[in-house]
């Protein structure tokens, strides 16, 4: 088990986690219909505002980060000030969480030429180094459960000894490479997403630069912790979800094993809302018996942000478990009666102590979190 | 539990070997990797299918996994973790160029797909029916030290008993060397699982 100690968003939404938790709890999302050039179709996404970024960075020194490793750097910054650590000590590991970094690059380079910049493992070291972090960042590019495995890996390093502290960090941009590759998938909506609502059109993009900072948990320790994380595979396609819900299901139920159900404030799916996913969600949560447990999305207001959704998600999830609080999942009107799940319309108070992040990617990996709320010195005995 | 190397497999681009020992493979022009796929005598076209980096892969976990009794069958019990540098590059690169020019757009969902490069785990789960952990890492050079470090720590997942570990890179060379960790109690398997293994065999496997 580790201690959260501090985090930060920066999205289309906000700067800081406290400006993207209040933008949700108002009900607002951070999607509009955007246009690039040299894209034949416009399309609806949640982008991280740039001039705004380019100010807040304005007392970082700037080298020549691109925009994707700023926001990361911001992010850590600012995670980092809260959490009261210094993030240039041999004792902070960092672990770096993208799908596609900085492919942007690939537009107009000639077929065959290589730049460093591309690579992700640069990015990280571009952000560790800004800090004078002399660890090799772990580097993490597994699809869309990125920023799950990387909470993972951090959560096995700092139980292991390795580091004292873990700054782990999701950070996706969009591109015509992201986006016209969804297009071709016909996998977005053209409105603000809709997940688990029996009418959903698809999911949008979104950009996010989120960073958490561990502790390894020591007696007394109160706020979020995040206890458990397992990561499983359908076997079974490489970028639909499995009728079954086989990876995302063995998944909850390793990670859920001893837990009571109805100790659980909210899931917190991944809810692409597309077709399938959320399908596939719902099928996996009943087989677990978890069909009863308020379910919410949060990619209504953020769209996915890829890589990044599992750090920008968990950190909105705990932050409303810490305030007992289960947020409502945008854009849900009606229920899937053929799949029924308790999806949150309205947001609503809780006092139940866990919460659990949904992820599941390409690659058929499926990832789930177990986060709890520790209020007291006495509720941390087991797990 | 002890935990040992109990097979390793190399591919590079015109060579293959399992546990240090040369695959025979017909001279001919063309792709290594199709050359292997024919000397294998696999029967999977999706493989046709699949770019480099899960052709490498695939043909990796084909050698170590040939023969296994229980290939089939140990669903969640077995992780596949993964490393390189070059990412997927190679498909993005392709991938790319389907959409630069905009009188000559034409975005293909097949290619867009590898377009990850953890897809080269879910080829190898597919084939194999393998449930449990898949992850990709990403660094600039062969790092046993991290590679030794997460396969270690993919064995916290209270329900994997072995591991498929494997660098394999497509973009600036290439190259894979796959490895299948197992826990044992009674008789070892080959080698020790350490860093240090890792790099004598991997060395052992580059030198032919």
């Amino acid at each position: 088990m580790i201690a959260w100690i501090g985090d930060n968003i920066i999205s289309s939404l906000g700067f800081t986690t406290g400006e993207n938790y209040q933008a949700v709890l108002a009900g607002r999302s951070g999607t509009r219909l955007r246009e690039y050039a040299g894209l034949p179709e416009s399309f609806m996404a949640s982008l991280i505002d740039r001039e705004r970024l380019e100010s807040e960075c304005a007392g970082i020194p700037a080298g020549k980060e691109s925009p994707l490793e700023k926001a990361a750097i911001l992010s850590a910054t600012r995670a980092a000030t809260e959490a009261g650590i210094d993030l240039s000590s041999p004792r902070v590991q960092f672990f770096f969480s993208s799908t596609k970094g900085n492919v942007a690059l690939l537009d107009g380079l000639a077929p065959g030429s290589r730049r460093e910049e591309i690579y992700p493992w640069h990015s990280a070291r571009i952000v560790s180094r800004h800090f004078g972090n002399p660890n090799e960042p772990v580097v993490i590019s597994n699809a869309c459960i990125s920023g799950a495995s990387a909470q993972v890996a951090a959560l096995r390093a700092l139980e292991a000894g390795r580091c004292d502290h873990a700054a782990v960090i999701g950070a996706e941009m969009l591109s015509r490479f992201i986006v016209s590759g969804f297009q071709c998938l016909k996998a977005l909506s053209p409105e603000t997403c809709r997940p688990f609502d029996a009418n959903r059109t698809g999911l949008n993009l979104g950009e996010a630069a989120a960073t958490v900072i561990y502790k390894r948990a020591s007696q007394g320790d109160r706020g979020i912790m995040l206890a458990r994380g397992v990561t499983r595979n359908d076997a079974n396609h490489i970028s639909g979800p499995s009728r079954t819900g086989e990876g995302c299901f063995l998944a909850l139920k390793a990670t859920l094993d001893g837990i009571d159900p109805g100790e659980i404030a909210f899931v917190n799916a991944h809810g692409t809302a597309t077709p399938y996913n959320d399908r596939m969600e719902a099928i996996a949560l009943a087989r677990a018996g978890l069909n009863n447990v308020p379910v919410n999305s949060l990619k209504g207001y953020f769209g996915h942000a890829l890589g990044a959704a599992g750090v920008l998600e968990s950190i909105i999830s705990t932050r409303a478990l810490m305030e007992k609080w289960v947020i409502a999942s945008k854009g849900f009107e009606t229920r899937e009666e053929e799949y029924p799940l308790n999806v949150t319309k309205q947001g609503a108070r809780t006092g139940k102590p866990y919460c659990v992040k949904m992820l599941s990617g390409f690659g058929g990996c499926n990832a789930v979190l177990l986060f709890k709320r520790v209020d007291d010195e006495t509720g941390d005995r087991e797990i | 539990m002890k935990r040992g190397i109990a097979r390793y497999s190399y591919i590079n681009d015109h060579r293959a070997s399992l546990d240090g020992k040369t695959i025979a493979t017909a001279r001919g022009e063309g792709c290594f990797l199709t050359t292997l796929y024919r000397a294998l005598k696999i029967d999977y076209p999706r493989f046709f299918k699949m770019d480099n980096l899960s052709k490498l892969g695939f043909l990796a976990s084909e050698l170590i996994l040939e023969g296994d009794e229980r290939r089939y069958s140990r669903g969640e019990e077995v992780a596949i973790i993964c490393f390189n540098r070059g990412s997927s590059l190679e498909s993005d690169t392709r991938y790319q160029a389907t959409i630069q020019e905009q009188e000559d757009y034409f975005p293909s969902p097949s290619l867009f797909v590898y377009t990850l490069p953890n897809i080269v785990a879910a080829e190898i789960a597919i084939r194999n029916k393998i449930h449990g952990e898949t992850a990709f890492y990403l660094q600039e050079h062969f790092d046993a030290r991290a590679l030794f470090e997460r396969v270690s720590e993919a064995f916290e997942d209270a329900g994997t008993r072995a591991v498929l570990a494997a660098w394999i890179e497509s973009f600036d060379a290439r190259e894979a060397f796959m490895t299948r960790v197992e826990e044992y109690d009674g008789e070892p398997p080959l080698f020790p699982f350490s860093g240090d293994t890792i790099v004598k065999l991997l060395n052992k496997s580059r030198n032919g």
